[in-house]
């Protein structure tokens, strides 16, 4: 977890300085205001992996000498179907065509969106079926 | 159903063939979350909208193949090179690497069984579709399609100048694809995060992977920016706000400045994919390690964090830009970017080279992307780009590197990887064809547009005046065109012929290095039964041939463990079939 930190920690020192650099050098708003932003995209994220990872114990993913024996087990659960992925994708083209035609679209998607939703949860909790 | 995936072993498991047994045909295309299926489905997807914008481009050069041409109006011309750069862009070559190959590839390469949010993945895939579609429907709009170009500057995207529903679909598309790619993004990162291997160190994960990390962190850092952009673009269309007009006191160049933080990064988000897919072949057919892998990693990290602090080298003629800031920030990035072209060269220096379709696309590349790559520098100069803004010098430097990268190098990690994933070979002379095809119409194609530009050449005009005396390297041009269609068409046909006269593909038919070839081609249902021992970033090589294997890594075991593993213990791949590359075709 450490080197994933380090990546990201990187990234949120390069935005921190060239942001100052260019604050300095071209008093311009707009541009300022992303490097910032980009220096807090790598900080936040990578801050937390830094701490945790002093916290946490040692994954076998990042033991140059593991085994797989060491990390025989469950990885995790991974849904094979699922039908609301297509629901949702479908609600939010619904949702979004108002900016161009008339709302009534957007009646559709958003009863599609809320039952996906509900359609996902009920499926995560139960282990899901078609 | 959801299915609980557990870690492959060395040993143990047995090598039962595992029986798809979930829905087919188009209910598995709709309902799968198998990064597999995903990935596959991304990738037909994204080669249809490369094909739509390829026949395009080919209708653009048809019009300016002769001076005061009038096969397609004006406006149709506009239509024409708008969408061809969306799709291209926005819909092609972005989709192509993170929702395709990187979609299919990155969860092999780092032996997980599935990407880290399966369900996540699919609904990117639907947001990229119907975001595809409503861009491309634009087309039946009473209006036409968006007009403006593909980065839709203001006040010509305003209300007044661009009315009607094409432009506003664009917009929509524009929102529902940046969605899609920040959820791939998201979903790239985390599994290469969380979902390794034991021994895959991050600094064991193939350069592809790596590549792909620091794309999706680029995705994540410029999407949103799109995003926000658009929706006050939309609000300045439709709701009255004056943030990009001047007329109500907003400020017209603020776009341009979101755009291109977009715009930029998102550059990179097309290029370092495709920089993973040749740093994959290269080794291969070299068949050597890869030169200098930290190097290659710590370059793309550089690549990824100098991106975000150039985007205003696009804006050096508005005059409102601070000019050394920007030229000094784009000069820079050839350091980083040559230190991989002598990566790439010291990987292939000696080795014992293979010239096989995905390696003839890769040196393809090489050339290509050198040559787009030393004019980027000519236009990171202000006084160079004062002269040559807004020419077909600009056009031919950007086609030169999206082009070298996204079908040199997509063509490369397509013909190498579609063993794995369709299972069955490419026929070679039809690919060796469709490569010289590609790479004598490129430079027929784009070097006269270099002279035009040089020339005085304007980009998106329909016509010209015979007196200007570009007719003939416009001829040129268009010829060099047609020769690339040529080398696409043959590509398809490849596809068809391995479609309906399949020749098996063998588990590992290059002589990989990676983990995705450990497996069978194409991989079962949660990719891996067994996975051989990782110890170096090729571990499949070391595998294979332990003989090679590097002194350093036995020596760190203390001899605990044996450099082979046991015989059953073959990872399921490579007992199927001969591991030699050369013969197993």
């Amino acid at each position: 977890m450490k080197t994933e930190s380090y990546l990201l920690l990187l990234f949120a020192a390069f935005g921190a300085v060239i942001c100052a650099v260019y604050w300095f050098t071209s008093y311009e708003d707009a541009g300022t205001v992303m490097l910032a932003a980009f220096g807090l995209l790598g900080l936040l994220p990578g801050g937390y992996y830094f701490w945790w990872s002093r916290r946490m114990t040692p994954r076998p993913e990042d033991d140059p000498e593991a085994t797989h024996a060491q990390a025989a087990g469950v990885v995790g659960a991974f849904p094979s179907t699922s039908i609301w992925p297509f629901v949702l994708g479908l609600a939010a083209l619904l949702v979004a065509l108002p900016l161009v035609f008339g709302f009534w679209t957007a009646i559709l998607g958003f009863t599609l969106a809320i039952s996906a939703v509900i359609g996902v949860i009920v499926e995560s909790r139960r282990g899901g079926v078609l | 159903m959801t299915l609980i995936a557990e870690r492959p072993g060395v040993v143990g498991h047995p090598d039962e063939p595992e029986h798809e047994h979930g829905p087919t045909g188009i209910m598995k295309w709709i309902t799968s979350t198998d990064h597999k299926v995903i990935g596959k489905s991304y990738l037909i997807t994204s080669l249809v909208f490369f094909c739509m914008a390829g026949i395009m481009a080919i209708m653009m050069r048809t019009q300016l193949v002769s001076p005061d041409n009038t096969i397609v109006s004006q406006h149709t011309y506009n239509e024409l090179f708008t969408m061809h750069g969306s799709l291209m862009l926005y819909l092609f070559a972005g989709p192509f690497a993170f929702g395709g190959v990187a979609n299919y590839l990155v969860p092999l390469q780092v032996g997980a069984p599935d990407m880290a949010f399966p369900r996540l993945n699919a609904l990117s895939y639907w947001l990229y579709l119907g975001g595809g579609v409503t861009m491309i429907a634009g087309f039946l709009t009473v209006g036409g399609a968006a007009d403006f170009g593909w980065v839709a500057y203001a006040p010509l995207s305003d209300a007044v100048n661009s009315p009607g529903a094409g432009p506003d679909m664009w917009i929509v598309a524009l929102l529902l694809t940046g969605f899609s790619a920040i959820f791939t993004g998201v979903n790239i990162v985390t599994t290469v995060f969380y979902l390794r291997a034991p021994g895959m160190t991050m600094f064991r994960v193939p350069i592809f992977t790596w590549n792909m990390v620091v794309t999706g962190i680029l995705i994540l850092l410029a999407f949103p920016v799109l995003t926000a952009a658009l929706v006050m673009l939309w609000a300045d269309r439709h709701l009255g706000t004056h943030i990009y007009s001047v007329a109500g006191g907003g400020v017209p160049v603020l776009w341009q400045n979101l755009f291109w933080f977009f715009g930029h990064p998102e550059v990179y988000i097309l290029a370092l994919p495709y920089f993973g897919m040749v740093t994959e072949v290269l080794p291969v057919f070299s068949r050597k390690p890869v030169f200098g892998y930290r190097g290659m990693v710590f370059a793309t990290i550089a690549i990824g964090a100098l991106s975000t602090s150039v985007w205003a080298h696009h804006m050096f003629t508005t005059g409102v830009v601070l000019l050394p800031f920007f030229s000094l920030m784009s000069y820079l990035i050839a350091v980083p970017t040559g230190i991989k072209f002598f990566n790439w060269i010291g990987t292939m220096w000696r080795g014992s080279l293979k010239f096989d379709t995905p390696m003839l696309f890769a040196v393809g590349f090489l050339i290509v992307f050198l040559f787009g790559g030393v004019t980027g520098i000519f236009l990171a100069s202000p006084p160079i780009d004062f002269a040559t803004h807004d020419t077909y010098f600009v056009v031919a430097h950007f086609h030169e590197v999206l082009f070298g990268s996204a079908v040199f190098g997509g063509f490369s990690g397509l013909y190498y990887w579609y063993p794995k994933m369709f299972g069955r070979m490419l026929r070679e002379s039809l690919g060796k064809a469709s490569f010289w095809f590609m790479f004598v119409g490129f430079w027929v194609t784009f070097m006269p547009q270099y002279l035009l530009g040089l020339h005085g050449m304007p980009r998106r005009i329909a016509e010209y005046s015979a007196s200007t005396g570009w007719t003939t390297l416009n001829r040129v041009s268009t010829a060099g065109s047609y020769l690339l269609f040529i080398a696409v068409a043959i590509m398809v046909v490849n596809a068809y012929v391995s479609w309906r006269r399949p020749i098996q593909a063998p588990a590992n038919p290059w002589d990989g290095h990676t983990l995705e070839w450990a497996t069978s081609s194409p991989p079962p249902h949660h990719n891996f039964y067994r996975l051989p021992p990782i110890r170096s970033e090729r571990p499949l090589w070391d595998f294979n041939h332990p003989e090679h294997t590097v002194r350093k890594y036995e020596e760190q075991r203390h001899g605990a463990v044996p450099a082979v593993a046991p015989a059953g213990a073959a990872p399921a791949g490579v007992a199927a079939g001969p591991s030699d590359g050369g013969d197993a075709r």
